[in-house]
């Protein structure tokens, strides 16, 4: 859906900018998860021991990825587990819909799912009159609001609750308007537990796949997670398919890593891994679970030494809360499932840089993504990457989709003055000249529509008849 | 569908290099070993800062213990395992005064709603996480998944010589991946959320409670 949306970046920012309450919002919400994170991992030490271990075992799953995945598929078939592939978005869904139709099965209740956003699934499901129900508060919140998530672990941050009370009054029948957080959470645990009872359907996402043992870790808070797993007699896991790990002793540092650098919790409520559907003479659990593996433009970024970083991601969003861009504009501002550094890296990949290469642009560098980061993806080199793909053409195989998009005559020949007048003295001496005769002439060019997009936020310099160099050489002060 | 599966792994077989050289991976550095004191004070510390109870009690004392807490609530019921041997020794001294314990029995086809109804659960444990305050549970068949989850009130009774330091000394020491059960869940407190402006709430869809009985001697 979002590739064929063009996203208007601009406006979209001004937008967001010009949002006091969205700003104030999301201020308070961020600095909150940063002050969480850095009390948990007070001891620098142990926490870039604990990261240098994440960083080497998410390295080492993505060198073996092709074999990995066929030994996760081996291990849960044998389990009992069905596992499908999905080239694409369209295909998952597909995937989904059918296990869901072949079940007669209207109700569907959700779990807190990244690629199911990605996917897109809850849209194709109420295409064919299937209620696709977001239990995660989060989440729940931003269904009732017809929103998609602005974080991809606090979803619904950017609103307060003075806007979820009257959402709440106004969406939910006979529901009185509160602004007690408590009782905000009751109203949504009476309404989402009659659900949980009545699903036919639970569709989650998956943290961590275990190619070991065929095992599924689902990290969360509320049992929402557990609910989706356990009460309907079926189970639909989607995951992207570089969440698998090698071995059950990879997971205890990346959870570690996972929840402190999410929410600053040194383990979650529940941590809840599933390596079976119900067994001959088991209770309850689902009688079939489906694992859907989405590639959706993974297996091209696995192809470069660079681009490959990205997939080490365990989405924890910590690069999101610490980035001076997304703290100002929030999620929905760019325009696509993945916000923030980690999702300006990820999603110009998979979309290709002429729909989201402008995702690259909004950030300044600061590298506050790359500090933070439990991993250690080098998202601002690979950021700079994708700016210097967005002008050039190449012809890498691995380039990324879209390369050369912006590439234009007037902005070379600029680059190539630029060069030249830095490069030698004669140019140099010119380029003053000029600009010294030209002067304040130049301001004239703001309005020339190349130049606008630049001055619309910045002012235009204004040159000075005399360089300081001239004025310096006149004074007879010596310039050796 | 087989050719998106094969298309998938030809195009990750070709981007994997091949020649590839390991780096070295760092060794997990070494855990404290703790003493059971330790263990039982460290866990019932972080457990306790995310809203359990936790009652440290023994073997004689336990049963007690429960029956305070639960003299302490008006209950509709305990849900609990009959089958198990915690299960046993609850029916075999229980007092007319209690919640009525609750077995489950049948599959849950046939028992879903009143597992929803009811006020309270009792399950065992099979260990505890002391470095970050969990509880591990392995459900079976008979202790089954929904008893730690659908209740409000999840009582859970946990033995203390099986609080391992770490779930990495756990999964090493109980060899979990010879032999994974369908379901393995560690569980830190009752249920939260921190959704609406990160304000911490206790009790979502999960346990609004969570006691633990630390037998201890």
């Amino acid at each position: 859906m979002a590739s064929s949306v063009v996203v208007d970046f601009p406006k979209n920012f001004a937008n967001a900018l010009s949002n006091p309450q969205l700003r104030r919002n999301l201020r308070a919400a961020m600095d909150t998860l940063g002050m969480r994170r850095r009390a948990i991992f007070s001891d620098k030490d142990a926490f870039e021991a604990l990261r240098a271990q994440g960083d080497a075992i998410r390295q080492r799953s993505l060198r073996q990825l092709p074999q990995l995945l066929e030994q996760l598929e081996k291990k849960c078939t044998e389990n009992g587990i069905q596992v499908h592939w999905a080239e694409t978005t369209t295909e998952a869904s597909q995937i989904c819909l059918s296990i869901i139709q072949s079940h007669h099965a209207t109700r569907v209740i959700k779990g807190k799912s990244m690629v199911s956003e990605e996917m897109h699934l809850n849209h194709v499901l109420e295409e064919h009159g299937i209620e696709a129900l977001e239990t995660d508060l989060g989440e729940y919140i931003i269904q009732l609001d017809h929103e998609t998530p602005s974080h991809i672990i606090v979803p619904a941050i950017h609103k307060n609750r003075d806007q979820i009370a009257r959402l709440f009054h106004d969406k939910i029948p006979n529901t009185p308007y509160t602004e007690v957080v408590e009782e905000l959470n009751a109203i949504a645990r009476k309404v989402l537990r009659e659900k949980f009872c009545a699903g036919e359907v639970g569709v989650s996402g998956v943290n961590f796949a275990v190619a070991e043992t065929g095992t599924l870790c689902l990290v969360e808070n509320e049992g929402n997670g557990r609910m989706c797993t356990t009460a309907p007699p079926v189970h639909i896991a989607v995951m992207g398919l570089e969440k698998v790990v090698e071995r059950l002793t990879d997971v205890p540092p990346l959870l570690r890593l996972l929840t402190g650098s999410a929410t600053g919790q040194l383990i979650t409520t529940y941590f809840n891994m599933i390596t079976s559907p119900r067994k001959s003479g088991e209770k309850d659990g689902p009688k079939e679970v489906h694992l859907v593996l989405l590639d959706n433009g993974r297996s091209k970024i696995l192809a470069d030494p660079e681009l490959r970083q990205t997939l080490k991601c365990i989405r924890c969003g910590a690069c999101l809360n610490h980035c001076p861009v997304y703290t100002r504009l929030g999620g929905h501002a760019y325009g696509y499932v993945y916000p923030g550094p980690i999702g300006s890296i990820l999603t110009p990949q998979i979309e290709g840089l002429e729909n989201a290469g402008a995702m690259a642009s909004a950030s300044t560098l600061c590298g506050a993504c790359e500090e933070v980061c439990p991993v250690k993806i080098p998202i601002t080199h690979i950021l700079r990457r994708l700016r210097n793909e967005s002008y050039s053409k190449t012809d890498s195989p691995n380039a990324v989709k879209g390369h050369g998009y912006k590439s234009n005559l007037a902005e070379s020949l600029t680059w190539k003055g630029w060069a030249l007048t830095n490069s030698a003295p004669w140019a140099n001496v010119l380029n003053a000249k000029l600009l010294g005769l030209l002067g304040s002439q130049l301001t004239k060019l703001s309005k020339v529509e190349l130049v606008k997009n630049w001055t619309q936020v910045r002012t235009m310099p204004k040159f000075a008849s005399k360089s300081l160099h001239a004025l310096a050489k006149e004074k007879g002060i010596s310039d050796e | 569908m087989s050719s998106s599966r094969d298309n998938i792994l030809a195009r990750l077989r070709a981007a994997v290099p091949q020649d590839h050289a390991v780096a070295p991976e760092p060794a997990t550095p070494p855990s404290v070993e703790l003493s059971r004191t330790e263990k039982v004070a460290r866990l019932k510390q972080r457990m306790e800062a995310m809203h359990a109870e936790v009652v440290v009690t023994d073997a004689a004392g336990w049963r007690d213990a429960l029956k305070t807490v639960l003299r302490n609530r008006s209950l509709n019921g305990l849900l609990y395992a009959p089958a198990t041997a915690l299960g046993q020794e609850l029916a075999a001294a229980w007092d007319s005064d209690l919640p009525p314990l609750v077995g489950y029995t049948e599959d849950v086809e046939q028992s879903k709603e009143r597992l929803f109804a009811i006020d309270a659960s009792i399950t065992s444990t099979q260990g505890g996480l002391a470095d970050v305050g969990a509880l591990i549970l392995w459900p079976d068949p008979n202790e089954p998944r929904l008893m730690s989850l659908a209740p409000p009130l999840h009582i859970a009774v946990l033995d203390a010589t099986k609080i391992h330091d770490s779930l990495a000394d756990a999964i090493a020491l109980e060899r979990w991946q010879e032999r994974m059960p369908t379901n393995v869940l560690l569980i830190s407190g009752p249920s939260k959320t921190a959704d609406i402006e990160l304000v911490l709430t206790f009790g979502v869809h999960g346990p609004k409670e969570l006691i633990v009985l630390i037998l201890d001697g």
